[in-house]
C-alpha cells in the first residue's frame, strides 16, 4: 500500500511541453504513472505521446479527469501553476520548479490553507513523490526504488537517491518516498509526512533526511517522540559554515540557528536514530527493525 | 544578494522610511564635498562593506569639524576593515557614507525576516537596540516583540501602532514609530527582500523617529522582478570564484580546508563535506554541478575548483540517477583531461550503468583513484593529501 499516491492516480502535468517537462513525462510513463492529460496555455489540441494537451487545468480535470497534478513551469508562473491547480480541485499538487521567489510560496501556502485547506502541496524544489512499482511522479530514477514497507521523507534530491538505493540493496523496499523539498516555504512538511507514515499500515519504519536551516526537524522530533514505528534520520551540513546557502535556498544557518549539530541532537532525544555518515542510512534504520 | 547600507537606505527611503540625511563617498575630496554640502558641524563617517559590527572595528566616527572628518576619512578609505563578521582577513573600504550626526535619545531594534515555520513574514522589535539581536535573542529573549504579518495582506496598521506601543513610544511619537515600521514591512514585501533590518531604530533629541542604520538583502530567487537592484549589486563584497561559478549555474561555496569537491545535488554534496570531515579531512569547497553533471559543467568546475590554491586533492562524488554513470564518466575524463589536473582525484560513482562508468575511469590512462563507497572515497581522498598531495 501506499501514501499519496498508487496505480490508481489520475496525473496531469502542467508545462508537459517544455524540456524538462517533456522528458520526465516520458520517465514516469515508462515507469508505469497515468498520466492523462498535460497542460500549457495556448497549446490545447496538441498532443506529447498521445497525452492530450490542454489550455488549462481546469480542463484537463473535466476531460480526463485528472486527480493530481505535477509542476515543471519556470519559477515565474510557478505560483499561479500551483494555485490553478488547486483550484480546479485537484487533491495532489506535486511542485518540481527550483527557483521560486520565497515570498511567492507563502502567499500560496497561505492561499492553500484559507481556500483549499484539503489540498496537498508537495516541494517545490524537490523530486517529487514515488510509491515503488505503482506511480511516479517526479524527476527521480524510479529504477533504484523497491516496493516495500519503508517511508522515505527528504529535503534533498540525490541525497535521497543515496538512501533509497542503500535501503534496496538492503533488500528493504520502500511504501512511498517523498521529496518535500529544499526551499524556506513549502507545502508538505516533515511533520505532515510522518503523520501519513504513522498511520499507513503498509509502513513499518521512516528514514528521513534533513539538513541545515529552519527548525522542521525540531518540530517533527515533538512528533516522532510519540511514534510507534522506528525512525532513522540523516542529518547534512554537520560542516556548513554559518550564513553561507548550501546551494537550497533553505539550506542556510542564520543567526546561529538552524544547525545540524541542533536538528541531531533533538532528534536523538526524540528516540530517532541518527545515521553518522551519509552511507549508513539504510544499515542505521536495519539495526531498528 | 546584499548590499551596502548607503543603498539600503535609498531603497527603505522610497518607502517613506525616515534616514538621516547623507552621500556616499568614495574619496576624500568626495567626502568633504559632501560633509559641505550637508552643512552643520558635527558628521558620522561609516565605512560600507557588507558586513556588520563595523563600529568595532574602527569602521564608524563621529567627527566633529572637517579636520576630524578629513582625518577619519582618508584613515577609513582604503582600510582593511576587520569585524566579528569578517573574518580575520576583513574587506576593504572602497566607500563611505557621510551623514548628519544625530542626537540620540534613545535606540530600538525593527527587522523582519521570513518566518519559515509559520510560513508568513514576521517583524521582530525590541526596546534594547544598537546590539546583535541575536545577543538580545540569546540573554533575554522577552525583551523581543514577535508580530507575524501576511504576505497576502501585509502589516496592517494597527499592528505597527501597537509594536510601537509596546516598545514603550509615547503618544506623540507613535505615528512617526509606526509609519516607519509600516514603510519597513512595504519594502519588505514589495522589493522580494530577505532581510529588511533597522538597527538602530532611534528616537532623536529633536523628536525625529529615524533608521540610523539600515540592512537589506534580497531572496535571489526574486532578482529578476527587481531590475533595479541589479546597479546595486557589488562584486568586491563577492568571492570571485563564487562569481564566476554562478554564472556557470554551478553552486559554489569557498571553504578553508585543502579536499576540492564535486558532487550532484545540494543534499548530497553537503554530506559528502561532511563526510570528509568524518574521516579527518578538510573541505576546500561546497560546489553542486547539478542533476546534469554534463562535460562543460565538470570542465568549468574543476577550473573553479583548481583555482583555489590550496587545493591538495579532489574528491567527485556523483549519483547517477537519470543521467547515467558511463555519461558522467565521460564527461569527468574529458574534463579532467581539458584541465590536466595536477592533483590526485578520487571518483565515487553510484547509480545506473555504474561498471561502465568504472570501467571508462578506469582506462582512461588518467591519475584516478576509483572507491567504493562514500566512506572509501573519503577516505581515500585523505589519505592523498596526507601523503604530499602531489600524484
Amino acid at each position: 500500500m501506499s501514501v499519496l499516491v498508487n496505480k490508481e492516480t489520475r496525473l496531469c502535468v502542467q508545462g508537459i511541453t517544455g524540456n524538462t517537462g517533456m522528458f520526465h513525462t516520458r520517465q514516469c510513463v515508462q515507469y508505469g504513472t497515468k498520466v492523462v492529460a498535460g497542460v500549457t496555455p495556448g497549446r490545447a489540441g496538441t498532443d506529447v505521446d498521445g497525452i492530450p494537451v490542454f489550455d488549462t487545468v481546469e480542463d484537463a480535470v473535466q476531460e480526463r479527469g485528472a486527480d493530481a497534478s505535477v509542476i515543471y513551469v519556470p519559477p515565474a508562473f510557478a505560483a499561479d501553476a500551483i494555485l490553478e491547480a488547486a483550484a480546479a480541485g485537484l487533491r495532489l499538487i506535486v511542485c518540481i520548479t527550483e527557483g521560486i521567489p520565497a515570498l511567492d510560496m507563502a502567499r500560496v501556502v497561505e492561499e492553500l490553507r484559507c481556500s483549499y485547506p484539503t489540498t496537498r502541496l508537495i516541494g517545490p524544489n524537490c523530486p517529487g513523490v514515488i510509491t515503488p512499482g505503482e506511480c511516479k511522479i517526479g524527476i527521480m530514477p524510479g529504477y533504484i526504488h523497491k516496493p516495500g514497507g519503508i517511508g522515505v521523507v527528504s529535503r534533498s534530491g540525490t541525497l535521497t537517491y543515496e538512501a533509497v538505493f542503500q535501503l534496496t540493496g538492503l533488500g528493504l523496499g520502500q511504501s512511498t518516498c517523498i521529496g518535500i523539498g529544499g526551499d524556506p516555504v513549502i507545502g508538505t512538511t516533515f511533520l505532515d509526512a510522518l503523520r501519513l507514515f504513522e498511520a499507513d499500515p503498509a509502513t513499518n519504519g521512516v528514514v528521513m533526511i534533513g539538513e541545515i536551516g529552519g527548525v522542521a526537524e525540531e518540530e517533527a522530533a515533538e512528533f516522532i517522540r510519540t511514534m510507534k514505528k522506528p525512525v532513522a534520520a540523516f542529518i547534512a551540513g554537520r560542516s556548513a559554515p554559518p550564513g553561507k546557502r548550501m546551494g537550497h535556498a533553505g539550506a542556510i544557518i542564520s543567526g546561529g540557528k538552524g544547525t545540524a549539530q541542533e536538528k541531531i541532537a533533538a532528534l536523538e532525544r526524540a528516540g530517532a536514530k541518527v545515521s553518522p555518515t551519509p552511507d549508513k542510512i539504510g544499515e542505521t534504520l536495519r539495526a531498528m527493525l | 544578494m546584499k548590499i551596502h547600507e548607503f543603498q539600503a537606505k535609498e531603497v527603505l527611503s522610497r518607502f517613506g522610511v525616515p534616514v538621516p540625511r547623507g552621500k556616499v563617498a568614495s574619496t576624500l575630496e568626495e567626502a568633504l564635498a559632501a560633509a559641505h554640502e550637508l552643512g552643520g558641524d558635527t558628521w558620522v563617517v561609516k565605512a560600507q562593506i557588507h558586513a556588520g559590527g563595523r563600529g568595532k572595528g574602527g569602521g564608524v566616527k563621529v567627527c566633529r569639524g572637517m579636520e576630524e572628518l578629513k582625518a577619519a576619512a582618508s584613515k577609513i578609505l582604503g582600510m582593511r576593515l576587520i569585524t566579528p563578521q569578517t573574518g580575520p582577513e576583513g574587506r576593504t573600504v572602497r566607500r563611505v557614507l557621510v551623514a548628519e550626526a544625530c542626537g540620540v535619545a534613545k535606540e530600538y531594534y525593527a527587522g523582519i525576516v521570513l518566518d519559515r515555520k509559520l510560513g508568513c513574514p514576521v517583524l521582530m522589535a525590541s526596546a534594547e537596540g544598537g546590539v546583535e539581536i541575536e545577543e538580545v535573542a540569546a540573554r533575554s529573549p522577552e525583551k523581543i516583540h514577535r508580530v507575524p504579518f501576511p504576505a497576502v495582506g501585509g502589516l496592517r496598521a494597527f499592528q505597527g501602532r501597537t509594536l510601537a506601543k509596546r516598545l514603550g513610544f509615547a503618544s506623540q511619537h507613535l505615528s512617526a514609530a509606526s509609519s516607519l515600521l509600516s514603510g519597513l514591512s512595504r519594502a519588505f514585501l514589495e522589493m522580494d527582500a530577505s532581510l529588511a533590518e533597522v538597527n538602530p531604530l532611534v528616537l532623536t533629541t529633536d523628536n525625529r523617529v529615524l533608521a540610523l542604520d539600515a540592512k537589506l538583502s534580497f531572496d535571489d530567487n526574486a532578482l529578476y522582478r527587481h531590475p533595479d537592484l541589479k546597479e546595486y549589486r557589488d562584486l568586491h563584497e563577492e568571492e570571485p570564484q563564487e562569481v564566476r561559478a554562478s554564472q556557470f549555474d554551478l553552486s559554489y561555496i569557498k571553504m578553508d580546508g585543502n579536499i576540492g569537491c564535486m558532487v550532484n545535488g545540494a543534499g548530497l554534496a553537503m554530506a559528502t563535506l561532511d563526510i570528509i570531515q568524518h574521516w579527518g579531512g578538510s573541505p576546500a569547497n561546497f560546489l553542486d554541478v547539478g542533476g546534469g553533471a554534463t562535460k562543460e559543467k565538470v570542465t568549468e568546475a574543476f577550473k573553479i575548483i583548481l583555482d583555489d590554491p590550496g587545493v591538495r586533492a579532489i574528491l567527485v562524488n556523483i549519483f547517477g540517477g537519470i543521467m547515467k554513470c558511463d555519461v558522467i564518466a565521460e564527461g569527468v575524463v574529458a574534463a579532467a583531461r581539458a584541465v590536466t589536473l595536477k592533483v590526485p582525484l578520487v571518483v565515487r560513482l553510484e547509480g545506473t550503468n555504474v561498471e561502465k562508468g568504472k570501467e571508462i575511469l578506469a582506462q582512461s590512462g588518467l591519475n584516478i583513484t576509483l572507491s567504493e563507497g562514500l566512506s572509501d572515497a573519503a577516505q581515500k581522498v585523505v589519505a592523498a593529501v596526507r601523503k604530499g598531495g602531489r600524484a
